[in-house]
């Protein structure tokens, strides 16, 4: 397969995942505020943008409605949801003759969907911010068309090495997600010491936690409605049969860096294989008690930092290379 | 003669339908239908009113969501459009298709011969059927071709020629595209969108299948390879997603299984090109080139291209590499030489031409010269290196002031104009609004030329869809439609 194709691909399935995490983030925090005085708003959606990695061009200006706003349908924002949906569909339209045409019409559907003229149409300054109705249908209507769009992917698309590269990015996106999503929440699971919570409130923030990642009714599934810290950790870590815990990301990662290393034979991929298979190998073998041992932060930071050098090291192998060393091989 | 419900709908329909002298597609005489265009127009009859712009709308869609549209796309609001489309298809009777299908045969043997010659010995120059400063100072004529041969003499691989019809119902040559014509996909995709919405039509028509199109783009590629390479790697290279046919470029790549390649995914080495590819670097055998001849190697051609590959014509030089179409087609489609393609076709296969050309005034001539800068006002000036509609003069609809900047132009460069009288081309129906309007339309048929020659049977009809209007490129407001060759 061409190297820019497969760029293309890692790219558009990254963009889309990190359009699905995004809305779901949005969606779930919108609705969890209704229950919440506003005093905690600005904590809640603080929060928010720190799952997101703290997007540089979006800022809390005090006013919920227009920060989803932002998020959702600034282009002026690479972070918002219409930016990286255009992203993944300008990248899938390089490759259109690489993915099924099945896979090419969800994507763009959504795409003409979403850039509809006035949708995205800001408020005029004075009159009452955005319907609240609004970004709760755009929100529905992206996470259904992604999540189809993975559907077709994986029932439509070949599950051959341009399908590898798709899982690559969609998992080393989630991982990374995963990972800065519990960052994030750090304060929330285990207290920070200095703020003064209210009975009860925690357990709305936990299970928005767990719901951000899709994995309430998942969670209950294994520890019943009971949430603690310790088991909501366990769970979206460590647990080896939900999609978005990260050692399920990771395993699925490794999986798939296995089959392109397969297919695409000559190249020799032992850096890539040694970083993969030391975060596996940490995800699968370490307990919760461990991880609890030593400094969360510092173990989650990590693993954001082990997912960055595996991105670089799977470009420096199968996109980036120099011709020279390609001949040389 | 018309049934009483066709009556009903000729007076809704037909109300706009006006002859003129233009040969008309549909109509033999006013009330007086060709026979072949009696069972559409007996269709059409019996769906019920407003059915026919649902079915517009329905084509419409799937055209838009299937992503088949032609304007650059910007990060702004998404200002693609779909390729105008006309409902009605084009129908061409068997024995019409015949002749044109031997004629496009005899035309591209008769044009490759040319080329091979000319970048060779040179024997038609010598014999002074064509004059050597028409072909040396054409501008598409490259020099770094001399002397070379390319796989089984075979320049033009695939051609598009451009005919029309005139008032007498006879198909002329317009021009030949020799260099990397376009708009097949619209004729492929037209054709897969009418069967989904008429299909019953379709049926009972006995149309003759265009389908194995881009098998036998395939099939004529491969039998194009370098020597000694049995199972060739054949890429089609495109300047990449912001060239208005690039939906073209990824549709074909995607028909024919082969790999859509941009200039910076391939490298040369050693006069070897390799494609970048996740398992390192791949041998590439043949390309087919959607890139001009001027963007294609920055090393041979122009420096500033980034579309190109350096250090590709040197590798297309030691014959590691075959490219479709071969440098320098474009000389035999500059339209100053296109006056001598009946005496090129004379000249190499001792045979009348088929296929008529225009009548075409060279305005190196001193009295053609006058004459055209006399009756600028009646007829078509052409720049003889454009394409796609652009550096055109049409006299009867232009003003004093642009008539008198073409004679400036002329006076300037005479080579690089022609002029050819203004045509009344044939005209088809088109669907507008609710009501058959008659539209003028081209022909564009596909010809390939590998290890033999196939024409498929149809190709583009390109239609003006402004009325009056005699220019049918998209860039300048023309649709399409599917051609339908019958088989008797």
């Amino acid at each position: 397969m061409l190297s820019r194709v497969a760029d293309s691909l890692y790219w558009m399935s990254r963009y889309l995942e990190r359009a699905e995490h995004t809305t779901r983030l949005l969606d779930v925090n919108l609705n969890l505020m209704l229950d919440e005085s506003s005093a905690s708003a600005e904590r809640r959606w603080q929060r928010v943008l720190q799952a997101l990695g703290t997007p540089k061009d979006v800022k809390w200006k005090g006013d919920p409605y227009e920060l989803v706003r932002q998020l959702s349908f600034d282009t002026n924002s690479r972070s918002s949801i219409l930016s990286l949906i255009i992203m993944a569909r300008e990248n899938s339209r390089h490759v259109r003759e690489q993915i099924s045409t099945e896979q090419w019409h969800r994507l763009n559907s959504l795409y003409l969907a979403v850039t509809l003229p006035g949708l995205s149409k800001s408020p005029e300054p004075g009159t009452m911010s955005m319907e609240p109705e609004l970004p709760t249908e755009f929100l529905t209507q992206v996470m259904e068309a992604v999540h189809q769009f993975q559907g077709v992917t994986d029932s439509t698309m070949s599950h051959g090495e341009g399908w590898q590269f798709i899982q690559v990015g969609r998992y080393i996106e989630r991982a990374s997600a995963t990972a800065s999503l519990l960052e994030a929440f750090h304060d929330d699971l285990w207290g920070d010491g200095q703020s003064e919570r209210v009975e009860g409130n925690e357990y709305l923030d936990w299970m928005g936690l767990l719901r951000s990642a899709t994995a309430f009714e998942a969670y209950c599934k294994v520890y019943t409605a009971d949430l603690t810290p310790e088991r909501i950790l366990e769970f979206l870590l460590l647990d080896e049969d939900f999609p978005h815990s990260l050692r399920f990301s990771i395993d699925s990662l490794q999986c798939s860096l296995d089959n392109i290393q397969r297919e695409s034979g000559k190249v020799r991929a032992d850096p890539l294989r040694r970083l993969a298979g030391r975060l596996q190998g940490s995800l699968s073998y370490s307990g919760v008690d461990e991880i609890l041992d030593g400094d969360i932060v510092a173990y989650l930071r990590t693993i954001q930092v082990q997912c960055r050098e595996i991105h670089n090291t799977i470009y420096e192998l199968y996109v980036d290379y120099s011709i020279q060393a390609a001949l040389a091989s | 003669m018309l049934s009483n419900q066709a009556q009903t709908f000729e007076r809704n329909t037909l109300k706009n339908y006006l002859l003129d002298h233009a040969y008309d597609e549909m109509f033999e005489g006013p009330d007086q239908l060709h026979g072949h265009y009696e069972p559409l127009l007996n269709h059409f009859a019996s769906l019920p009113e407003g059915e026919l712009s649902r079915r517009k709308a329905a084509a419409d869609l799937s055209f838009l969501n299937q992503g088949i549209t032609f304007t650059v796309y910007g990060r702004e609001d998404g200002k693609e459009q779909i390729f105008p489309y006309d409902l009605l298809p084009r129908i061409i009777t068997q024995a019409e298709w015949n002749k044109v299908e031997r004629g496009l045969t005899q035309r591209i043997m008769a044009l490759n011969l040319f080329l091979r010659d000319i970048y060779n010995e040179g024997r038609i120059l010598a014999d002074g059927v064509v004059p050597r400063e028409v072909v040396y100072s054409c501008k598409h004529f490259r020099r770094q071709m001399v002397g070379l041969q390319v796989p089984r003499n075979v320049y033009v691989a695939i051609c598009g020629t451009d005919l029309i019809r005139m008032q007498d119902g006879e198909f002329v040559v317009l021009e030949d595209n020799l260099r990397v014509p376009s708009g097949v996909s619209y004729m492929l995709t037209n054709r897969r969108v009418m069967k989904r919405i008429f299909p019953q039509l379709f049926r009972s028509y006995n149309v003759k299948p265009i389908e194995q199109y881009t098998q036998l783009l395939l099939g004529t590629l491969r039998s194009l390879a370098p020597e000694g390479r049995p199972e060739p790697n054949i890429v089609l290279l495109s300047p990449g997603v912001f060239n208005s046919a690039y939906f073209e470029h990824a549709y074909l790549a995607r028909q024919m299984g082969i790999e859509l390649v941009e200039g910076r995914d391939l490298v040369t080495h050693d006069n070897v090109i390799y494609m970048r590819t996740t398992s390192g670097l791949r041998r590439v055998d043949v390309i087919y080139r959607r890139v001009d001849d001027d963007f294609i190697d920055p090393l041979s051609f122009r420096g500033d291209s980034i579309l190109g590959v350096s250090g590709l014509f040197n590798a297309y030089r030691a014959g590691n590499v075959t490219l479709a179409n071969a440098f320098g087609t474009g000389v035999a489609d500059d339209k100053a030489l296109y006056a001598y393609v009946p005496d090129i076709i004379k000249y190499y296969l001792s045979e009348e031409p088929i296929l008529q050309n225009v009548k075409t005034y060279l305005l190196t001539d001193p009295k053609s010269r006058q004459h055209v800068l006399q009756n600028l006002d009646k007829l078509v000036v052409k720049a003889v290196g454009e394409s796609g509609g652009y550096g055109m003069l049409i006299g009867p609809h232009s003003t004093k002031a642009e008539q008198a900047e073409f004679a400036e132009k002329i006076k300037a460069d005479p080579r690089n104009y022609i002029a050819q009288p203004t045509i009344s081309f044939s005209r088809a129906p088109c669907l507008i609004g609710d009501g058959l309007e008659p539209r003028h339309v081209d022909l564009r048929p596909y010809v390939l030329y590998g290890d033999k020659v196939s024409v498929v049977p149809g190709g583009l009809t390109r239609v003006a869809l402004k009325r009056g209007s005699l220019v049918v490129n998209s860039s300048q407001g023309g649709g399409s439609k599917d051609t339908w060759v019958l088989s008797e």
